[in-house]
């Protein structure tokens, strides 16, 4: 391995035996064993995984869920070890997979920095030096004496990682750390992101938010199915992750022979069918990004398949990771409550714009059309299509007011009359 | 290769799990510490009761009380090593499916906390023979080595069951039933001298718990404990105790060393 090199990962390969049912007694396990039936099923996370990262490089994994990143983080931090191939380190590596790694419910906040400490490699007395900068940085200093238990969630990672940022390797791996906290959180997470770019740290960073990958990683590799599918520059990486969150969406509604099957068997029995969920601007240009303040339109069609009577139709939209969804309207909703009667082989058209201001985010569509009383769904189609927004100034919240806020000082003469 | 194992960071990590498994252990109980002394001798309390004084079991071995505590507490350290490990790598599946750190760490850790505790309740056995006027014999500088003896056997015993546990849940039941036979096969309620066979006294010191017990009774507390070297006569069989905790290293550090690359996607 050449010096400026800080990890080489060769022909690495990585199966897992997915046991149908877990044989964690030893009764299943002889029983098993006497019928030659293992009972498992294998899943090749990483198949024939080579690659390097250079010494002080910001390196990003990118892939969808069930891809291999992860596998290959732990693999990367010996906590996983490969079925074959080779990873030689050079330097010192840290996994950050988690923060607050070993954290105990029942153990003051005091003594959680000390056992987490030990695990990154410090002993008791520079954990003693280091101690009180910690404590500040987390801001917590009320707290320290207290069982962690007690502590919200937010206050337990701000502890962990500013024990975190304490550590000191050549080679650190983060695990979309950047997942937890509050936006506060988040702005320290980009200082220190931005202060390890600046140092010779070589770092490997798993995530899938687009915007901190573009921000910090140089170069990357995307995975697919235990698969590198491109690697190189950080942007044709993620352009290339595009094509794949695009082409999976669009797979579900695109490909005419494919799909146009199971479609067909299905059809029997739904009095209609969701044919294809679309977005496009205000140029009809179909597209699933769009910038911040963009007029948004969702349609589709749907096919009947016997005789209906006013039939509603209608789509929500969804935030990823948020509970509710951010947006519904049907037909009835707009006021339209006769739709009017339909053949079968007729098709019906339905359109919608989406309202307002909604800031940065991924957003799912499902698509339904029901009967006229709401009570029987005929074609009810989830994530139909996803969708992107950004660009927005105030990612935070989940739309943006154009209204102007009011800010006063009330004297305390004003309340009396 | 030793001072790999016992790297600065390595005893570092050591010292904060067993600091950690000492605080969690006690807390929330009043008495706290006390209750690994309080335990074994309220055991030896009960013992001592139904054995000495109602089924006279000890009659005629002279310092029957010490020499039963004793036996109390050397099985106590056994028991309480093998268990708390067996469940120390499931117990700390947090850390091992999260961070790299040398899996064995973990159960030399348990055993740390184990040893502490026997260490005291040797203190309390120094006690009761000043009280009982117990003088130990010019042997006695062979006491540690006893220990360290059955020091290894547990921690190959721990090594094993731990690395099991991970994969057959229904190693801890079947282990609870070893214990309980254990604590009747091996001498520590009667004197061995109570077993008229000479054969099965054999087979029962071929223990490497029984042999150690035995020994260390003989060069702490009474000439008159029954020890390999007068049961074998002197043929090699006396040997076989050791061979046992060899072998019981052996394979239990080979397991453990096999299984752990695995304990991440198992446990």
């Amino acid at each position: 391995m050449t010096d400026d090199v800080a990890i080489k990962v060769e022909e690495v390969s990585k199966t897992f035996k997915l046991p149908h049912e877990k044989n964690s007694t030893l009764k299943s396990a002889v029983i098993n064993f006497y019928k030659r039936d293992r009972g498992y099923d294998k899943q090749q996370a990483l198949d024939n995984i080579s690659f390097e990262v250079k010494k002080g490089e910001f390196f990003g994994i990118v892939g969808k869920n069930g891809s291999g990143k992860s596998t290959l983080l732990k693999i990367l931090a010996g906590i996983y070890s490969p079925d074959s191939g080779n990873i030689s380190v050079n330097g010192k590596l840290i996994p950050f997979i988690e923060l607050g790694v070993g954290f105990s419910p029942e153990l003051s906040g005091r003594d959680n920095v000390f056992l987490n400490g030990s695990l990154l490699g410090f002993s008791r007395n520079e954990m003693k030096d280091m101690y009180n900068d910690i404590v500040e940085f987390a801001e917590i200093e009320r707290f320290m004496d207290q069982k962690l238990k007690n502590y919200s969630s937010g206050m337990q990672v701000r502890l962990a990682f500013s024990i975190a940022i304490r550590a000191k390797s050549d080679i650190l791996l983060l695990d979309e750390v950047l997942a937890v906290g509050d936006a506060a959180f988040q702005t320290k997470c980009f200082d220190y992101f931005a202060q390890l770019k600046q140092s010779d740290t070589t770092v490997i960073f798993v995530s899938h938010d687009r915007g901190s990958l573009e921000r910090f990683c140089g170069r990357g590799i995307l995975l697919n199915d235990g698969d590198i599918i491109a690697q190189g520059d950080i942007k044709s990486v993620l352009k290339e992750y595009d094509k794949i969150v695009m082409g999976q969406l669009e797979g579900s509604s695109k490909t005419s022979e494919q799909e146009e099957k199971p479609e067909k068997e299905l059809k029997q029995n739904k009095s209609a069918q969701i044919i294809k969920v679309k977005t496009y601007g205000e140029n009809k240009i179909l597209k699933n990004k769009f910038n911040y303040g963009e007029t948004i339109w969702i349609d589709y069609e749907a096919r009947i398949n016997e005789d209906l009577v006013n039939p509603i139709a209608g789509v929500t939209i969804w935030k990823k990771n948020v509970e509710r969804p951010i947006f519904a309207t049907n037909t009835l909703i707009e006021g339209i409550s006769k739709t009017g009667s339909f053949k079968k082989g007729d098709k019906i058209y339905f359109k919608t714009q989406l309202p307002g201001h909604i800031n940065d985010g991924e957003f799912y569509i499902d698509a339904a059309v029901s009967s006229e009383s709401g009570a029987f769904v005929y074609d009810e189609v989830n994530n139909a299509r996803e969708f992107f927004i950004s660009g927005s100034d105030n990612p935070y919240s989940l739309v943006s007011s154009s209204s102007k806020a009011v800010f006063l000082k009330i004297e305390p003469n004003d309340n009396k009359s | 290769m030793l001072k790999r194992l016992f790297s600065k960071q390595n005893r570092v990590l050591l010292a904060e799990l067993v600091r950690t498994d000492f605080k969690l252990r006690y807390q929330d109980s009043v008495l706290g510490y006390a209750w690994s002394l309080l335990r074994p001798l309220l055991i030896f309390v009960i013992l001592y009761v139904v054995f000495v004084k109602f089924l006279k079991v000890g009659s005629g071995t002279p310092h029957y009380a010490q020499y039963l505590l004793f036996g109390i507490v050397i099985w106590n350290f056994f028991v309480e090593m093998t268990m708390q490990s067996l469940s120390s790598i499931v117990g700390r599946g947090d850390l091992i499916r999260k961070i790299k750190i040398p899996r064995w760490i973990i159960v030399v850790s348990s055993s740390v906390s184990a040893l502490i505790n026997l260490l005291l309740n040797l203190v309390i056995i120094a006690i009761f023979m000043i009280v009982g006027h117990v003088t130990p014999t010019n042997l006695v500088f062979l006491l540690p080595l006893l220990l360290l003896e059955v020091y290894l056997f547990a921690l190959g015993v721990s090594f094993f069951l731990s690395a099991a546990f991970v994969k057959f849940r229904d190693i801890s039941y079947i282990w609870e039933v070893c214990i309980q036979a254990g604590f009747y096969l091996t001498p520590i309620l009667y004197p061995l001298s109570r077993i008229p066979n000479l054969l099965l006294q054999k087979i029962m010191l071929m223990n490497p718990l029984a042999q150690a017990l035995q020994e260390a009774r003989y060069v702490l507390i009474t000439k008159q404990s029954t020890v390999p070297g007068s049961v074998f006569h002197g043929s090699w069989y006396q040997y076989i105790p050791i061979i046992l905790v060899g072998v019981a290293l052996f394979v239990g550090a080979y397991y453990f060393r096999k299984q752990s690359k695995y304990f991440g996607e198992n446990i």
